[in-house]
């Protein structure tokens, strides 16, 4: 039986544009295979966790520079659950300054990609941590 | 021809007997890479000499400064009347906090001022906003309504000080924030100086602050363009802007030609709109670009952009005010080359790109803080920044001489090859019917992710380098004292809106809205009703919702 692909939602919460990065992500994770959904700038985390559920994705990359990730990152995780998206795993990049993986690992994300990370590096991280759910 | 046919005959025989030697050098030591490029991946060949320029006319390609077609510059003093503007991108936290760095800017020997909003008032939105959750005050400063502006520019001489705001959809509303500042201090919208960046074509291309969609976001800026040149004279009412699209990851020919490209997508919509003759408001539009890591690659580029603009605006739109061919640009050094790793290389870095900036012959710089990778500047990380382009221009002697790269085999053949490539663009724009309908197919969108995925490409594997992250790493991490903005900020910020709220003519406010609203639905010029608005103290969210009522909301499609 083919392995199932890994689904993942690339998504882009609050006001912030800088989306090169979820961009350039949301083509990698294309050309490894994955399924790949991009929701575009300017998503509320409300917006994100129903349509993570919708898509029925394994995981939802979020990408943030302005600084509200803070907010936003653990907002998200919030909105899965109380949809009944536990399972669906959340990872975040961007301008995340060290102080605050802390706060973001204990609000439930599983792992914080920050400027250095290579592409390959990243795939190889999903491919070994993320599980295709059933 | 540029060269006499002696010079080339013997120049060609000393090249093939210079190739020659090359051939037998690399037999015994190869080069270290195969291809040599640009950062933006164009090939940079080993040599280059007069044959590589000899189809240049000097009159008609080269030129003098201040003399068609502005290849040396606009100025014919160049740098000795008057170095480029030291303008400094700043704002952080609340208005008073902003007002704060720019009288330490102004102190420290910066000459002009550039105000950062944060991501609320760029969008359009009040702090109080549920969709401002998480990011008042945190990468700019925080606008509501008429009360943070007059604290934003107390004790700013506006009619001394020139003043540039990065704000795009919400332009028209803190424009008119300004003129109502002028105003209640005395001084006439005559007088007043500065640029509103209002250049929503990158927007949909690159940077993605968006409201409307794109023919109401054009219409909106040739109402400001009709304002400003029948009553605000000395303002640039539109930076058309280069810098995010190469931020977004465009190559530098990418940057020229989509900016350029939307530079006459305004000139023809202000004509087919307003009405105006183009001589009427060309001069007072302005550009704005990046400074990448690629120094040669830069100084072609501002040196071809200067040319092009002069060409499309004499021979496209038949202009005769030499003002209108004058391409006038601002130049920000390239945040997306700093690295979070080892930051204090970023002095270095921003450093050569502002170099490359004034060597390109910028009329206006904005350096970039050694951390700005990470967070807003520290005051003294905005310090070293500010002295970079002090240094350049007091100390190094490159402002000495106009243009001094002029005659160059290699600059001027890499500034005639950026240039026909910026016109391969255009013209496969002006194929799809302009930049609006090219935008709508998300032409320009996606060469730009094709660029910046090869890009990440070139630096995972190794081809191109960024030290630090892809070369002489460092296991160490080097700790720089960085800025927060506090999560208090936001709470403060609503109150101060709200109380706001509380004591203003609520009468006054609605009507001044609906006033906006008929001008949008009549087609009759929003500014001197926002100007009105504002002086109610309607905040930029209400303002802007009225657009988005009259004219629908555009949503990023996520093109990848």
């Amino acid at each position: 039986m083919a392995e199932k692909k890994i689904r993942v939602m690339v998504a882009k919460p609050g006001l912030d544009g800088h989306d090169r990065g979820a961009r350039v992500l949301a083509r990698c994770f294309r050309d490894a295979g994955f399924e790949v959904i991009y929701t575009g700038c300017h998503q509320t985390p409300e917006q994100i966790a129903s349509a993570a559920i919708q898509e029925d994705v394994d995981v939802v990359g979020l990408s943030c520079l302005s600084g509200a990730h803070r907010y936003l990152f653990p907002a998200v995780v919030e909105q899965l659950k109380e949809r009944g998206g536990d399972d669906i795993a959340v990872v975040g990049g961007g301008i995340i300054p060290e102080q605050d993986f802390k706060l973001l690992y204990d609000a439930g994300l599983k792992a914080i990609f920050v400027p250095g990370a290579t592409l390959d590096g990243i795939v190889d991280w999903f491919k070994t941590n993320i599980k295709t759910r059933d | 021809m540029y060269f006499a046919k002696e010079l080339l005959d013997s120049s060609s025989k000393m090249r093939t007997k210079w190739e020659d030697e090359v051939k037998k050098v690399i037999a015994k030591t190869p080069d270290q890479k195969p291809r040599w490029s640009t950062v933006s991946d164009l090939e940079i060949r080993r040599l280059y000499g007069p044959e590589d320029i000899k189809d240049m006319d000097f009159e008609k390609d080269i030129g003098y400064p201040g003399q068609f077609p502005y290849l040396r510059g606009n100025q014919p003093t160049g740098y000795r009347g008057k170095y480029w503007t030291f303008r400094m991108f700043a704002g952080m936290g609340d208005a008073k906090t902003t007002n704060e760095r720019w009288h330490m800017l102004l102190k420290e020997g910066q000459t002009g001022l550039s105000t950062a909003f944060d991501f609320p008032t760029l969008m359009g939105y009040d702090s109080d906003c549920p969709k401002a959750r998480g990011e008042c005050g945190k990468c700019g400063v925080a606008i509501d309504t008429l009360e943070d502006f007059m604290q934003l520019v107390e004790g700013i001489p506006m009619d001394k000080v020139t003043t540039s705001m990065t704000i795009n959809p919400p332009a028209t509303a803190l424009w008119a924030m300004y003129c109502a500042a002028a105003e209640i201090r005395g001084i006439p919208l005559t007088k007043i100086g500065g640029t509103i960046q209002n250049d929503m074509l990158k927007e949909f291309i690159a940077q993605k602050t968006l409201m409307c969609p794109p023919d109401a976001s054009v219409r909106l800026i040739s109402d400001t363009v009709e304002f400003g040149t029948k009553y605000v004279p000395r303002w640039n009412t539109i930076s058309i802007s280069g810098y995010h699209i190469r931020e977004a990851g465009a190559t530098a020919v990418q940057e020229l030609a989509f900016t350029l490209r939307d530079g006459m997508e305004y000139v023809e919509d202000v004509i087919r709109r307003k009405g105006l003759d183009v001589d009427e408001f060309a001069p007072r539009l302005s550009f704005f670009f990046n400074s990448h890591s690629d120094f040669f690659e830069e100084i072609a580029k501002l040196r071809a952009a200067r040319r092009i603009w002069a060409k499309a605006m004499r021979d496209r739109y038949k202009s005769k005010d030499e003002r209108s061919w004058w391409m006038r640009f601002h130049t920000q050094t390239a945040g997306c080359s700093l690295t979070a790793q080892q930051p204090y290389n970023n002095v270095v870095r921003t450093a050569t790109q502002a170099l490359a900036a004034v060597l390109g012959g910028t009329q206006s710089l904005h350096t970039n803080s050694l951390d700005e990778v990470l967070c807003l500047p520290s005051d003294h990380a905005v310090q070293i920044a500010l002295r970079t382009q002090q240094i350049i221009a007091e100390e190094t002697g490159a402002a000495n001489t106009i243009d001094p790269l002029a005659g160059s085999y290699f600059v001027e053949a890499l500034t005639n090859e950026m240039e026909e490539k910026a016109w391969e663009y255009i013209h496969k724009i002006d194929e799809m019917g302009g930049m609006v309908a090219a935008i709508e197919k998300g032409f320009p969108q996606l060469e730009i992710a094709d660029a910046a995925y090869l890009y990440q490409r070139q630096i995972d594997s190794g081809e191109k380098i960024m030290i630090g992250i892809n070369k002489y790493v460092s296991d160490e991490a080097t700790p720089i004292p960085l800025i927060e903005i506090d999560d208090s900020v936001e709470a403060q910020q609503i109150e101060r809106l709200q109380a706001v709220r509380r004591k203003r003519d609520g009468k006054a406010v609605k009507k001044a809205l609906d006033d906006i609203k008929n001008a949008c639905k009549k087609g009759d010029n929003v500014m001197p009703y926002c100007i009105e608005a504002v002086k109610s103290l309607a905040s930029v969210q209400e303002i802007c919702d009225v657009y988005r009522e009259v004219y629908g909301e555009y949503r990023d499609p996520g093109l990848y």
